[in-house]
């Protein structure tokens, strides 16, 4: 492990020069706005009812894009290559799981009868 | 986060392959580590969030989110954890310029605005429970448990750590393996505002939307 260390200056081997004051608090700026706008769109019912979900989706993914940039600062250049890369798969995962999830048992319960059809089945 | 410091050209001026440019610093080995164990902590928290959505409407005769929620409680937690996100940069800052008075003080200011987090999550489970409305009462309210308190046993595991942390400042110093380590706790803390995200707006906010 030492003979690892001596090959990093100890400050900025895991932050790179750019860790300012500066991106936490257009970071917390940018994410205050986003969150004060969710909860006002549901509270003030800002837009037409049905669109709601997709206005709240925009948000929130802006708002944790922000957060990623920001605060975690990941970034797309040379440096970041691999946590991109690796960022992308998550992601890739969590919407497989999620939407994957919701089609399946959205189908299963389109072709399912219902409990009290099953009831009826029964007799 | 990166070998920036490793020479790409041989003294010859051809390019040298990547599995010849040495190793890499330890700090960008363990923060990229720590970051694949972030995501796969995210992929647990997306099987929660997949459980909630399918069984968002599995009431079993008893509340419906926008019946029990409470948005003005929400609103508090969110900005607890968005606050404690942001000074707990001011003190990965702090730690790096070896300001150490700085350092506690923003320690402390994340710690309690992460145990104001918790105060609130947990008074409003208890007002469920009382009411009657527990994890058992129904399939709606088993994965809204299961989401939100998994979140918060993680919020909870890292208030602890940061107390750990506290302690390896005390007595270890602001040596770079503290620093690393300080680092990796500054990306679990910024995960868990991520994963609120999508937990305040699918939740809360898209229960109230439902019933709207």
């Amino acid at each position: 492990m030492s003979t690892h260390d001596s090959h990093a200056p100890a400050g900025n081997d895991i932050h790179d020069a750019s860790t300012t004051y500066g991106s936490y608090i257009w970071g917390l700026g940018l994410a205050i706005i986003l969150t004060l706008a969710s909860f006002a769109s549901v509270v003030f019912h800002w837009v037409w009812g049905p669109s709601e979900p997709i206005l709240l989706g925009v948000l929130a993914i802006a708002q944790m894009g922000v957060h990623l940039v920001f605060f975690m600062h990941v970034h797309a250049d040379d440096e970041g290559e691999n946590t991109v890369l690796a960022l992308g798969f998550g992601v890739f995962v969590v919407a497989l799981v999620v939407f994957g999830s919701l089609i399946i048992m959205h189908n299963l319960s389109s072709i399912m009868p219902t409990m009290d059809q099953l009831m009826q089945m029964q007799r | 986060m990166s070998g920036a410091h490793h020479a790409t050209v041989d003294a010859h001026g051809h390019a040298i392959p990547f599995s010849q440019r040495g190793p890499e610093s330890i700090g960008s080995m363990i923060s990229f580590g720590f970051w694949l164990f972030l995501l796969s902590d995210i992929v647990i928290f997306s099987s929660l969030f997949a459980a909630y959505a399918v069984l968002n409407g599995h009431t079993a005769g008893g509340p419906h989110g926008s019946q029990i929620f409470d948005l003005g409680g929400v609103f508090k937690e969110t900005s607890c954890l968005l606050l404690s996100s942001f000074t707990c940069g001011l003190m990965l800052i702090a730690a790096e310029r070896k300001q150490m008075t700085r350092f506690y003080g923003w320690l402390v200011v994340t710690w309690v605005l992460g145990a104001a987090f918790i105060g609130f999550e947990v008074t409003e489970f208890h007002e469920f429970v009382v009411k009657g409305y527990g994890p058992t009462h129904s399939a709606f309210l088993t994965a809204f448990f299961s989401l939100v308190g998994t979140h918060g046993c993680h919020v909870t595991s890292g208030l602890i750590w940061l107390l750990v942390m506290a302690a390896q400042v005390a007595t270890l110093g602001m040596n770079p393996k503290v620093l690393r380590r300080l680092f990796c706790f500054s990306l679990f803390w910024h995960a868990l505002d991520l994963v609120w995200i999508g937990v305040f707006t699918i939740v809360y906010l898209g229960a109230f939307h439902v019933h709207a």
